[in-house]
Formats: C-alpha cells, sequence, structure tokens
C-alpha cells in the first residue's frame, strides 16, 4: 500500500481507539456532577456512593484517554507534516488553547477529585468534580473546533508562501458548524455515559432487585438517557445534517446513497451501494423526505452525486453510506429503548420488567459504534479534502516517512493497544462485581 | 515578537523537563533505592498525584511550538518520526505503569509494573537527552526544509548525521543521570526512614558523575557545533547560564551533604533550567539548524506564524498560563509534605 494510505490508517486506527474514552468520560464527567449535586442538595450518602463508584470507572478510563490522546497530538507532526505546515497557522491556535486551558485544569483537579476527598469539605469536593467536567468538555470544544475549520473553513487568509493564516480569531471560535458539531457530538457523549450507567444499573437490579444502587443508576440513567436521545436526533443531528447538505452537498448525497439527481428525492433506510451501476441494492426507501428534511419541502431538487466531477466524490463511498446509516439507525432505536424505559419509570414498572432491562443491559456497546460511526460519517465524508476545498489529503501527508516505516508504526500501535484493551477490559469488569461502597483499593491507581 | 515566543516555548520545555524530569527520575531509581513493597508503594505515591499535570507541560509546549512555529514543528516532528513515536510508546508506558500497579494485589504483577515504569522512565530520559543533541548538532535539512534521518550514519557529527552519534548518545547519558540526581533528590525531600537514606546515598553518589559529564558537555557541544559560542561572546550575559550551572551543582552537594531537601531539590531544578537555558542561548536564533550546506537552518524569523496570530495567542496564553500556575500551587499544597510510610494518606 502507498504511504499516504498507512498515513491515513494510522490516523484513524489511533483517533478511533482515543476516542473510546473521552466519549465515555464526557458523558460520566456530566452524570457524576449531578450526583454530587444531589448528594449535596439530600445530604444521603447513598449519593456519594454512587459518585465515588463512577470516579473509580472514570478513573481508569481517562487514563487511557490521557495515554492514547498523547500520540494524538504529535501525529499531526509527524503523519501530516505538510498540512502542519500549511495551516499551522490557524490550527495550531485552538490545538495549543487545548492544552492551555483544560488539560491542565483537568489533569490537575482529577488528582483532587479521586484521592483528596477525605482531605476537602463536601462543596470543596463538588467543585473538584466540576472542574474536572468543565476541562473535559472545554477539552472536547477546541478539539472539535479544529476539526470543524477542516470540515468547514473560515477567518482564514492565504499567503504568498501557501500557507494559511487566522484573520479572526473570533471567527475560528465562533465556527457556526463547531457549535452544532460540538452540541451533536458532546450529546453523544452523554449517550455513552448513560448507555453505560443504566447497563450497570440493570445489572444489579437483574441480580437484586433491591439493589439500591443499581435503583439509582437506572433512575439517572433513563432520566438523562431519554432526553440525550432525543437531543441527539432533533435538534442537533437533524441541525447537523441541514449544515452538511448546504456547505457539503457531495458528502451528503454520497452519505444517502443519491446517486442521481431528484425532485421529491427519497430517503433510503437500508439498501447497499452499488458502485458499478451507481444504485443503491435492496433499498427500503420513503418517497420525497430527504427533500423535505433539506429543504423543508417535499418538492424541492436534491443534487445527486451525479451533479459532480467524479474526483470529489468521496474516496470509499459504501464505507460511509453504511457508516451514517449505522449512526442514523442506532439513534433510532435509543430513541425507542429510552422511551420505554422513561415510560416504566414512570410508572414505577421499570426494576421488575425484565424485558426492558435485559436490553438496557446488553445495548451498551451500541452507543460506542454510533459514535465512531458518526465520526466515520464526518472524516470520510470530508474527503478527498484534508481541509475541504482547501487542501488535498493527498497532498498533506510527510512525504519524508515512507510506507514500511508508517507500517512498522502502525502496527506497534495495534500491538500496544490490544494490550491496553485487554487491561481496560479486566479492570472495569472488576471494579463493577466489586460494586458501589467497595474499598478504594481497585480504582485507587494513582495513590 | 519572534524572540518572545522562542523564549515562552523554550521556557514552556524547561519546566516540563524540571517537573516531569522527577517523576522520570523516581522512576529511573525505583528498583535500585525502594526494596520493599511498601518503599515502592511509598515512591509511588510521591509522583502519583502530579506526574499527569507534569506532562501536560510537554503538551502544551508541543501545542505551543506547533502554534507559533508551525514549520519547525512541521519538520521536525516528521524528520525525527520513528524515535519520536518511540517515544510516545514509552510515556503510554510510564503512563499506565504508574497507575495500574496499584489495581494487582499481586507480587508478580506489582513487580512487572515497576521494572516497566524504569524501562520507560529510563528511556525517555535518553531519548529526551538525545533530542537535545540533535537539535544543538542540526539535522541535513532539505532544500523544502524537511528531512528524514537514519537511525545512525558513522557515528560522527557532520553533514549526514544520524540520529545516534557520539556526540547525541552522550546527551542521552547525560539526560539520564542529571534526572536520575533529579528524581533522587525529589524522593529525599518526600521519603521518610529508609528510602529516604537510600535516596541521598544515591544523590550523594550520582552528583559526581553529573559533574563530570556535565564538564565534558561543554568542549563536546563547541566541537559538534563550531558557532555555539557565538551568542556567548556578542552578549556576555549569557555568561550567567553557565555560573548559575556552577552555582547550582556546588550548592546541591552542600544541601546534600547538610540533608537541606528543599534547597537541594530547587538546586536540582536550578541546574537544569540553567543547562537547557545555555543550550537555547548557544542556539538563538535559530531553531533547528541545518546541517546540509543546500538547506538554510530553520530560524525563528523564517518560521513564525503571522503577526495577527502572535497578538491573540500572547493574550490566551498569559491568562491561560496563570491560571494553570494558580492550578498548580493548589495542587502542590495539597499534596505538600511527607509520603507516609503507611498507604493511604491520599484518602482512601
Ligand atoms: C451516540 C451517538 C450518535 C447518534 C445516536 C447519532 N449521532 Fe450523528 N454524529 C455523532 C454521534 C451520533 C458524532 C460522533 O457526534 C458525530 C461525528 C462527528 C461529529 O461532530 O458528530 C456525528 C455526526 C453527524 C453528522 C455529520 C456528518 C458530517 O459531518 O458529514 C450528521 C448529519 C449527523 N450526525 C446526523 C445524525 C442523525 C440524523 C442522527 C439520528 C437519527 C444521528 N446523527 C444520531
Ligand atoms: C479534532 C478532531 C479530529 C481531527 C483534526 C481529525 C483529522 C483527521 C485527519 C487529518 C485524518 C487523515 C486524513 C483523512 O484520511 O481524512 C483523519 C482521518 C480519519 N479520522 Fe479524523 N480527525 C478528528 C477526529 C476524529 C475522531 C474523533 C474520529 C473517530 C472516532 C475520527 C475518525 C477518522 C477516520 C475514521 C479517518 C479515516 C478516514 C479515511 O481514511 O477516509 N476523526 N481525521
Ligand atoms: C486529533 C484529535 C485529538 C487530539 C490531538 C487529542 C489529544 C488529546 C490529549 C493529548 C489528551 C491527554 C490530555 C492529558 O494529558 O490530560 C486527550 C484527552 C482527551 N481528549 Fe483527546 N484528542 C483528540 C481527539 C479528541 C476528540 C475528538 C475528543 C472529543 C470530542 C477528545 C476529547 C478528549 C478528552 C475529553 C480528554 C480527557 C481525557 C479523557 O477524558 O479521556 N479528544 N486528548
Amino acid at each position: 500500500m502507498d504511504a499516504l494510505t498507512m498515513h491515513r490508517l494510522q490516523f484513524a486506527f489511533t483517533i478511533t481507539f482515543h476516542y473510546l474514552f473521552p466519549q465515555l468520560t464526557m458523558g460520566l464527567a456530566l452524570l457524576i456532577v449531578i450526583l454530587k449535586t444531589m448528594a449535596l442538595r439530600t445530604k444521603n450518602e447513598r449519593y456519594d456512593d454512587a459518585a465515588r463508584f463512577w470516579a473509580k470507572i472514570f478513573g481508569v478510563n481517562f487514563l487511557l484517554g490521557v495515554v492514547t490522546g498523547i500520540p494524538m497530538e504529535f501525529q499531526f507532526g509527524t503523519n501530516w507534516s505538510e498540512f502542519s505546515r500549511l495551516v499551522g497557522g490557524i490550527i495550531g491556535q485552538p490545538l495549543a488553547m487545548e492544552g492551555v486551558f483544560s488539560f491542565f485544569l483537568e489533569s490537575a483537579f482529577l488528582g483532587m477529585f479521586l484521592f483528596a476527598e477525605k482531605r476537602l469539605s463536601r462543596l470543596a469536593h463538588w467543585g473538584a468534580a466540576f472542574m474536572v467536567f468543565l476541562g473535559s468538555w472545554l477539552s472536547g470544544f477546541f478539539i472539535i473546533a479544529t476539526d470543524a475549520w477542516m470540515q468547514h473553513p473560515v477567518a482564514y487568509q492565504l499567503m504568498p508562501d501557501g500557507t494559511y493564516q487566522v484573520t479572526s480569531f473570533l471567527g475560528l471560535m465562533m465556527n457556526p458548524w463547531a457549535w452544532i458539531q460540538y452540541a451533536h457530538n458532546e450529546c453523544g457523549a452523554v449517550v455513552t455515559g448513560v448507555f453505560v450507567m443504566s447497563a450497570v444499573g440493570a445489572l444489579y437490579v437483574l441480580r437484586d432487585g433491591k439493589s439500591e444502587q443499581g435503583r439509582i443508576f437506572l433512575r439517572l440513567g433513563v432520566t438523562a438517557g431519554v432526553i440525550a436521545c432525543i437531543l441527539q436526533i432533533f435538534p442537533t443531528g437533524d441541525l447537523h445534517g441541514k449544515y452538511v447538505a448546504h456547505h457539503q452537498p457531495i458528502a451528503m448525497a454520497a452519505m444517502e446513497g443519491l446517486f442521481h439527481s431528484e425532485k421529491g428525492a427519497p430517503i433510503v433506510l437500508i439498501g447497499q451501494p452499488n458502485m458499478q451501476q451507481q444504485t443503491i441494492d435492496n433499498p427500503i426507501a420513503v418517497n420525497k423526505v430527504l427533500s423535505f428534511l433539506i429543504y423543508g419541502t417535499t418538492a424541492a431538487e436534491v443534487s445527486g452525486l451525479d451533479a459532480y466531477p467524479k474526483d470529489l466524490w468521496p474516496t470509499t463511498l459504501p464505507l460511509l453510506f453504511y457508516a451514517y446509516h449505522i449512526m442514523a439507525g442506532l439513534g433510532t432505536y435509543f430513541v425507542l429503548l429510552m422511551g420505554v424505559a422513561a415510560f416504566l419509570l414512570w410508572r414505577g414498572r421499570l426494576f421488575t420488567t425484565r424485558w426492558v432491562l435485559w436490553p438496557l443491559l446488553l445495548s451498551f456497546p451500541l452507543p460506542y459504534i454510533a459514535n465512531i460511526a458518526g465520526w466515520m460519517t464526518a472524516e470520510i465524508g470530508r474527503q478527498p479534502w484534508l481541509v475541504y476545498n482547501l487542501i488535498r489529503t493527498a497532498n498533506g501527508y510527510s512525504r519524508e516517512v515512507g510506507a514500511s516505516t508508517t507500517l512498522f508504526t502502525l502496527l506497534g500501535f495495534m500491538g500496544m493497544y490490544a494490550v491496553l484493551s485487554v487491561l481496560w477490559i479486566v479492570l472495569v469488569y472488576r471494579i463493577v462485581e466489586d460494586g458501589p461502597g467497595a474499598p478504594m483499593e481497585h480504582a485507587a491507581g494513582r495513590a | 515578537m519572534e524572540t518572545l515566543w522562542y523564549w515562552i516555548v523554550a521556557v514552556m520545555l524547561a519546566v516540563y523537563v524540571v517537573l516531569d524530569g522527577f517523576d522520570l527520575g523516581v522512576g529511573i531509581l525505583l528498583p535500585f533505592v525502594a526494596r520493599t513493597e511498601a518503599e515502592r508503594q511509598q515512591s509511588i505515591q510521591s509522583i502519583g498525584p502530579v506526574w499527569d499535570g507534569n506532562e501536560v507541560w510537554l503538551l502544551a509546549g508541543g501545542g505551543t511550538l506547533f502554534f507559533a512555529f508551525p514549520q519547525v514543528y512541521a519538520s521536525s516532528f516528521s524528520g525525527f518520526y520513528l524515535p519520536l513515536i518511540m517515544v510516545l510508546w514509552l510515556l503510554v508506558l510510564r503512563g499506565v505503569s504508574v497507575e495500574l500497579r496499584m489495581h494487582f494485589e499481586d507480587a508478580l504483577w506489582r513487580n512487572f509494573f515497576d521494572g516497566l515504569l524504569m524501562f520507560a522512565s529510563a528511556l525517555l530520559a535518553i531519548f529526551f537527552g538525545a533530542a537535545l543533541a540533535n537539535v544543538l548538532r542540526g539535522v541535513p535539512l532539505g532544500p523544502d526544509h524537511f528531512f528524514f534521518l537514519p537511525l545512525w550514519t558513522n557515528w560522527r557529527t557532520g553533514v549526514d548525521p544520524g540520529i545516534l552519534d557520539w556526540y547525541t548518545v552522550m546527551g542521552g547519558v547525560i539526560a539520564l543521570l542529571a534526572l536520575a540526581l533529579h528524581g533522587a533528590v525529589y524522593l529525599v525531600m518526600k521519603a521518610e526512614g529508609e528510602l529516604q537514606r537510600r535516596a541521598r546515598a544515591a544523590a550523594g553518589r550520582l552528583w559526581p558523575v553529573v559533574t563530570i559529564a556535565t564538564l565534558l558537555a561543554i568542549p563536546a557541544t563547541v566541537v559538534a557545533r563550531p558557532d555555539a559560542l557565538k551568542n556567548y561572546y556578542g552578549h556576555p550575559a549569557a555568561f550567567l547560564a553557565p555560573v548559575v550551572v556552577a552555582v547550582s551543582l556546588g550548592m546541591m552537594l552542600v544541601a546534600i551533604r547538610k540533608g537541606a531537601e528543599l534547597q537541594a531539590f530547587l538546586c536540582s531544578s536550578g541546574y537544569l533550567i540553567a543547562m537547557l537555558c545555555g543550550a537555547a542561548v548557544g542556539l538563538y536564533p535559530v531553531l533547528l539548524p541545518s546541517t546540509n550546506p543546500l538547506g538554510e537552518s530553520l530560524t525563528i524569523a523564517n518560521s513564525i506564524v503571522g503577526p495577527y496570530s502572535l497578538r491573540v495567542g500572547l493574550i490566551w496564553w498569559i491568562f491561560g498560563i496563570m491560571l494553570a500556575i494558580t492550578y498548580f500551587s493548589i495542587v502542590y499544597w495539597m499534596f505538600r509534605g511527607k509520603v507516609s510510610r503507611s498507604a493511604g494518606i491520599y484518602g482512601h
């Protein structure tokens, strides 16, 4: 394989692995702040126990987020040196700010939150939890602002030497794409958090119907869950889709598998893109819905892929189509499941309804899949551009670094991350088995 | 403005070396000074709550380099591709081994993580030293400002050096020794009992070695980079850096002998900072010198980002760094004092 492909594969692999951790920590950080707030207001020790339990899981995931995040920060230089040279003047800004504003904040207060509870007052400990939450969400914002600039470049200027420079700092930070993407993405992180919390709750309640902690987890997980799952689709997902349709119409046509321009374009719910025939095989489609979703009227014409030159089509089109449909399909399933669970919770029957508790227990991997699929949609949809309409991916990688060197480092990352995955599963499993109220032993990693 | 950002990046990296340096030093010394399980636990507790924050200085420093001098970030990171990726792997292993040892009660696994910690810490120290030496010596930059270095060529400095030559290997060894000493004086400050006694003995033994290595480093640098002293003759005030190096080394010895724990640690920090400042003075205004006559060196002038970015950057940087200093003061204050011999002082 050529060097470009190797660089892309390595970046995709390492970022996908990295994102397994922040999506949970960002989601849990919010839920932990809620638990700490309830503890503060009700003075009920049980909420403190619950918060302590989730802090342990948070700690393990945070560690893995940190160690896998460091390679990300440096890969812009190692693997995408031409890209860094050309646009470093722009994306260096949010990336440096992420280090200065959020990583310092997070790393400082996490130690305090995890290991100094006994030395702090209740309010101060709540404050430490809040700062950790703030740090992780800020970190998410800066990184998304970076990505959003690549999706939708704003406030830039081309210099005579071919590099790009910022013209307005506010313009960069207020990039509308960044805010929509941020809203949708953070919502997705909360979805991961609530599903994991509900799964542990369901596990405890299925084992022991009276499990108090299990009930707390389910109550919070399902209540926050139904809200997050709805916000995920509407308005954030819907708005994000409209943005893509207006600013990256080729990506949208490819996501929807619309090969030919059409008035009253249909939405394909299920199907397989056939690249030879340029059709969707075995489709199940609903007429006119796509036109309506994008333009608000069923008659509008939507441009298909045939309206654009082929060298502007995303390079791995079927993957893009599947990734998008997996995300949207799972999103629908999440709303249904959480909706039913929330209804039963309201009627007071959730803790005894095993046919809902089992799906809640088993569904926790799905938000991870949906989040990764969402990112694949965004990143593959951007192809063949590295920075949309400005720099092609093929012009951005490190030419000095050959294919076999990159293959070697990619294999190295794969090997090391395989070991980390095993450790991660073992540790989280043990924390869940020990349950809330267990001594801090297992989780007190850093002490 | 370029000069200011040169020093901002240099200072952030120097702070990184001083702070994460003692974490690495404790890791390197672990098998030598901590014999019992309780002592190993005590050593790791001394760095447990702070290593992550310390490491952030590397990220923030790297991010600032990217922001202010994108061309240097692009050229050096891709040119040093393999060793840098190995540094990343080592940072992963170091982080994992500090944090995960406590999750396993079994002595076998704890030994494994301790070994891993020492291995990763020692190699990181060597890599960082060699990296600095590579930058001081220069790299064969091409006309397009990019380069790619083989791991080694003929072990000589010159037009076509490798990543490893006699000079960079020496840089790695000096870094290993200096950080081990730094870790030792930190442990003396944080530990009690047997552990503290052994750490003090280690510091006493490392001190002469570090001093000799430092004395050798200066002529070696002049050989590897003939114009290293140009700035010194131009600006005699620069000789302050070697003076501070000498004074801190001397005072460190006195402090170790007297048992002045904090003073010894501060001297060691002063020594590291002065060494790095000395290097930065010798390099200025170049960020990445070229050994290749065809390629132009990367200087602050030809790799700086646009003036608007720098102005905005200065505003948020000052603000952000003040916040960061505040957090660090709070954390170090909270975890001040000795790590007690009984496990569990940090609240569990
Ligand atoms: C739990 C996760 C999750 C769920 C259930 C959904 N999404 Fe999503 N989606 C994401 C998680 C996500 C994400 C990981 O957060 C992405 C990737 C990039 C980004 O910023 O957000 C994303 C991106 C993303 C994009 C942008 C793609 C691009 O930039 O090319 C669109 C149009 C949608 N989503 C639309 C939807 C719709 C209509 C959904 C529901 C039916 C939906 N998402 C459910
Ligand atoms: C700030 C955040 C991000 C930035 C700046 C970024 C940037 C990039 C870059 C430079 C590439 C390589 C060029 C390419 O093939 O497109 C890439 C590819 C990719 N990234 Fe991202 N990415 C970000 C976030 C993510 C996240 C969070 C994920 C997934 C969890 C992700 C998934 C991918 C995938 C799957 C590819 C491969 C696409 C392909 O090969 O066609 N990215 N991204
Ligand atoms: C190319 C893209 C990325 C880079 C360069 C990157 C870089 C990093 C680094 C260096 C860390 C460790 C910080 C520390 O030492 O404390 C980290 C952690 C983190 N990252 Fe990323 N990251 C990327 C993608 C993402 C994305 C897409 C998100 C989410 C939207 C994200 C969210 C976080 C969060 C919340 C943390 C805190 C640690 C944790 O909670 O697991 N990162 N990242």
